[in-house]
């Protein structure tokens, strides 16, 4: 009984839903397995009623509410698609892709009905986008949640003359680049650096038809406060904040970040046995998805680095030279035999896992005999 | 760690990374958390945004002063009179918990009467934090429970650090700030294992699981397990495994992915100390500084390349699994180790992989005896987790203490080891960037990250550069007793007037061989945070008569 007190009862197209109260109008539609068009709204961030796009009808409700920030209640009757909710987010979009490239958006060729032929890089564009413009260069093509919204609304044509005025792209970040070109305006990268992160280092400027996501002082990333954690290209919908590194993986890996002592967990994206991707895992205690910038984009360069050593190597006067593994080990093996316990110790790593932190304190203790072992703790 | 061991029963972090928001107050005390544990730090800004009252206490502007309620501004070093002050008006104005100290907690009379030591005049003299701040830090503190300490290296890298950490443990058991969620001390580890090296017992004084080396029935067990004869002699810390290569008393030594010859205090000391060595073999990833000087060199992988666990700072043992085979002919450490120890002779070495080293791991540790990789797979567990049902501890020492009772420790104010002079005017402290990470092996093979840092600062407060008529971007001759590193000097207000700061990131100016080898005389860890050095430019001593 007392659990039930919590619980409300709703109903979205003409399906019951039950949702713990709280929850707003989109939670109880995704919940019910519902698509409401989106675009600023994200799990990991507070609602902010910015795109539009969420608009609802709701039986006893004047207007149209938009469905991310309304509390649902006990008894709501909510409809999702109707011809004035088409209409609504029909025009929000429309006066947002008047300044968003969208010629692919609206083509045929993008997402083809059987028979007819997707449109690949390496294609002749049959419209004569620009290479800058085109889907299929853009680093969220297939996961850009402008595309799913087009594609959920059917639009195939804009009434609106589309401002072709291009902006330079920020490039000044190592491992992600700003295309303002491609940005919404909704503020998800704005509000992850100031919700997760609280750096803070981007901000909506100028009002109106010049509005723009800029650093203090509209400087480059690099030159402003950022601390290049990635919170910002994760949580944009669109490829506007995008890696450098635009391959994809073929496999993912789930581990743990190698640096400091926080622990994040992450997954590896490899491709061709290197690592080419990293995120976040949400599903942990400890970092819930987020990740600094030695864990997002510091490792997978020095793993697979042209420096690394490769084989066993054995100093002969002074130089080193390359040996197999058999001779470097049982030349190991012979020159430590010859010392006795007091003259011998072991320095172990903090870095390196328990098992082997376990194996070399007994391999120290039991063949050694020395309880010289130590490891850099204290630094 | 010996501090809180001392005072608690166990010197881990008490609390979970999860209990942050729950906290009513946070002092955070020698850590730049941003900086060095990221997430924790977004973390801690994020519950001071949201109403936690936050006190940060540290020489230097750190990012997170700008959430702060409180900003005390210590001189390095004088960390116990600072918390003991705060302990003082605690007891003063009556706002300890008297029945947790009567219950729970032991040895407080004696603490009181240290606390005599501790008058206002002498912790504001002392410190250089006006004695109305400390007030309001104490009322604050106290009056917010739960409230939670958070510390890092900048607490216990002094010659004093036992002391230090062990009043961040008297204010916590003071105010009953122990055991419940949003409570707690809270050490932060450096490095991404250092809690579980020490857990399974890289560590010459304690078997795994903390278990001493100098126990008979300690060493009867470990001598069953591994079917051998072991020393009841507890072994040389690192610092004196150099002391003694240095004298030619040791002769041989295994160093496994570490880099000494930049990490280790005084390093010349150190690099010369190695280069006496009979035998010195390097396991690493990578032809380190400390590499270039072995006789053999045996190619470990990366994290990426190998199964294994590491354990973070709350306790929390996470699987690490490979995703890349080995690159070249390297070979996973545990491998490497497993082949010489069964070269030697040894028993218990024919290794089947990480999980059956978990096992063994577990039957002879009680703290990880729940702990395996089947149960793993479903997500990290914190210790203790002593058996296979047990689900993990995110909070210690909620009923009891580790050791059964707190022990308050009566403590005096020790000035640090070395105090600036004429000659040696500035005090240097050290720390870590956020895009770097502690000698630089991993991070400075990574091009973006040298994007945002490529060399050693020396960030210096203006007017102390004025004076020695630096400007900023000038390359700069750092000298402490020790040595002298070059570097480009950065002038911030970020570092207070006296003191400057530098990392030990970069090999190029390999600010290690500045700093002072005094070692806590507990915890033998040494004083990498206050180093008397003074400032040349253009090689030309100039006299800070001024100051
Ligand atoms: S990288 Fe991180 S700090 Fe920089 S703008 Fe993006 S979210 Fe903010
Ligand atoms: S991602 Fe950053 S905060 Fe997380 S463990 Fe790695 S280094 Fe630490
Ligand atoms: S998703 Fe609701 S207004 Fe944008």
């Amino acid at each position: 009984m007392g659990l039930k007190l919590d619980k409300i009862r709703l109903k979205i197209d003409g399906q019951e839903v039950e949702v713990e109260k709280g929850a707003t109008v989109l939670e109880a539609a995704k919940a019910a397995g519902i698509y409401i068009p989106t675009l600023c709204y994200d799990e990991d961030l507070e609602p902010y009623g910015g795109c539009r796009l969420c608009v609802v009808e709701i039986e006893k409700m004047r207007g149209l509410p938009i469905a991310c920030t309304t509390p649902a209640t006990d008894g709501m009757v909510v409809h999702t698609s109707t011809p004035a909710v088409d209409a609504v987010r029909r025009t929000s979009l429309e006066l947002l892709l008047a300044r968003h490239p969208s010629d692919c958006l609206i083509c045929n060729r993008r997402k083809p009905v059987i028979g007819e032929e997707q449109c690949s890089p390496y294609d002749v564009c049959l419209r004569s986008v620009a290479v800058t413009d085109r889907c299929v260069t853009c680093p969220a093509n297939e996961r850009c949640e402008l595309q799913d919204v087009i594609d959920y609304l059917g639009i195939t044509e804009l009434r609106l003359p589309r401002d072709t005025e291009r902006v330079p792209v920020d490039v000044s970040n190592p491992f992600f680049d700003f295309d303002r070109n491609r940005c919404i305006l909704c503020a998800r990268c704005v509000r992850a650096c100031n919700e997760i992160t609280g750096v803070g280092a981007i901000d909506l400027a100028y009002r109106g038809y010049s509005a723009r996501v800029a650093t203090f002082g509209d400087k480059q990333l690099l030159e402003s406060i950022c601390r290049s954690c990635g919170e910002c290209v994760v949580h944009c919908p669109v490829g506007a904040l995008a890696p450098k590194e635009t391959h994809r993986p073929e496999r993912e890996v789930k581990t743990t970040c190698p640096y400091c002592g926080v622990g994040c967990q992450m997954y590896l994206g490899i491709k061709d046995g290197k690592i080419i991707a990293i995120r976040g895992d949400k599903d942990n205690d400890v970092n819930r998805g987020r990740l600094c910038v030695k864990g997002r984009f510091g490792v997978g360069e020095y793993v697979t680095h042209p420096e690394r050593l490769t084989s066993p190597l054995m100093n002969r006067n002074g130089e080193f030279v390359e040996a197999s593994w058999d001779e470097a080990l049982d030349e190991v093996a012979r020159r430590f035999s010859r010392y006795n316990l007091d003259e011998v110790a072991v320095v172990s790593s903090a870095k390196c896992t328990n098992e082997e932190n376990y194996i070399l304190q007994k391999f120290s203790r039991a063949v050694l005999g020395t309880q010289n072992v130590d490891h850099c703790a204290r630094l | 760690m010996a501090g809180l061991v001392t005072t608690f029963g166990s010197g881990a972090m008490t609390n979970s990374i999860g209990d942050i928001g729950d906290a009513r107050c946070i002092l955070i005390i020698g850590t730049n958390t941003t900086e060095a544990h990221p997430v924790i730090g977004w973390e801690i800004r994020k519950a001071a945004r949201r109403g936690t009252r936050l006190i940060v206490a540290n020489p230097r502007w750190i990012q997170l002063v700008r959430e702060a309620d409180l900003w005390l501004q210590h001189r390095p070093g004088t960390d116990v009179a600072l918390l003991m002050g705060m302990c003082r008006v605690i007891v003063e104005e009556g706002l300890l918990d008297a029945d947790f100290v009567a219950e729970r907690c032991e040895n407080f009379d004696a603490f009181k009467n240290s606390l005599e030591g501790f008058d206002l005049d002498f912790v504001e003299r002392t410190t250089g934090v006006p004695r109305g701040q400390i007030v309001e830090a104490a009322r604050m503190y106290a009056g917010n429970s739960p409230a939670a300490i958070f510390y890092a290296m900048g607490i216990t890298q002094h010659s004093h650090g036992t002391d230090n950490v062990m009043a961040t443990a008297n204010l916590a058991m003071l105010t009953g700030n122990v055991g419940q969620p949003g409570s707690g001390v809270n050490p932060l580890r450096g490095q991404n294992n250092v809690q579980g090296a020490c857990d399974v017992g890289a560590l010459p004084n304690v078997y795994p699981g903390y278990q001493p080396v100098a126990d008979p029935a300690i060493k009867d067990k470990f001598e069953q397990a591994w079917a051998c004869s072991l020393s009841a002699q507890p072994g040389l810390t690192i610092t004196e495994i150099f002391d003694a290569a240095y004298r030619g008393q040791i002769k041989a030594l295994y160093v496994m992915g570490e880099n000494p010859v930049l990490s280790e205090p005084e390093a010349k000391h150190a690099e010369e100390a190695l280069q006496k060595l009979e035998l010195l073999v390097v396991q690493d990833v990578f032809l380190t500084e400390t590499a270039r000087l072995a006789d053999v060199i045996l190619p470990g992988v990366t994290f990426a390349e190998k199964d294994g666990t590491f354990t973070n700072t709350e306790r929390r043992v996470q699987l690490v699994r490979q995703a890349i085979e080995p690159v070249g002919n390297s070979k996973p450490d545990w491998w490497i180790i497993g082949q010489i120890a069964q070269r030697m002779g040894g028993k218990g070495f024919d290794l089947t992989g990480p999980s059956a080293i978990m096992d063994e791991i577990a039957q002879l540790t009680p703290a990880y005896g729940g702990i395996s990789y089947r149960r793993l797979e479903e997500g990290g567990l914190q210790w203790p987790c002593p058996t296979e049902e047990h689900p993990g501890t995110p909070r210690l020492h909620t009923m009891l203490f580790s050791r059964g009772k707190g022990h308050f420790v009566p403590l005096e104010y020790r000035p640090p080891a070395e105090l600036a002079d004429d000659d040696y005017p500035l005090i240097l402290t050290t720390g870590r960037s956020l895009f770097h990470f502690h000698t630089g092996t991993m991070s400075r093979k990574v091009r973006g990250l040298n994007v945002f840092q490529n060399e050693e600062l020396v960030e210096m407060n203006p007017k102390d550069a004025a004076i020695l008529g630096i400007a900023d971007g000038d390359m700069v001759r750092v000298v402490s007793r020790r040595g002298a590193v070059v570097a480009r000097a950065c002038l911030t207000d970020a570092s207070p007037a006296g003191m400057v700061f530098m990392t030990f990131h970069f090999a190029e100016s390999p600010t290690n061989q500045l700093t002072n080898p005094a070692l806590d005389p507990v915890a033998k860890i040494p004083e990498y945070k206050v180093t008397a050095v003074r400032i040349e430019k253009n090689g030309q001593m100039v006299a800070m008569t001024e100051r």
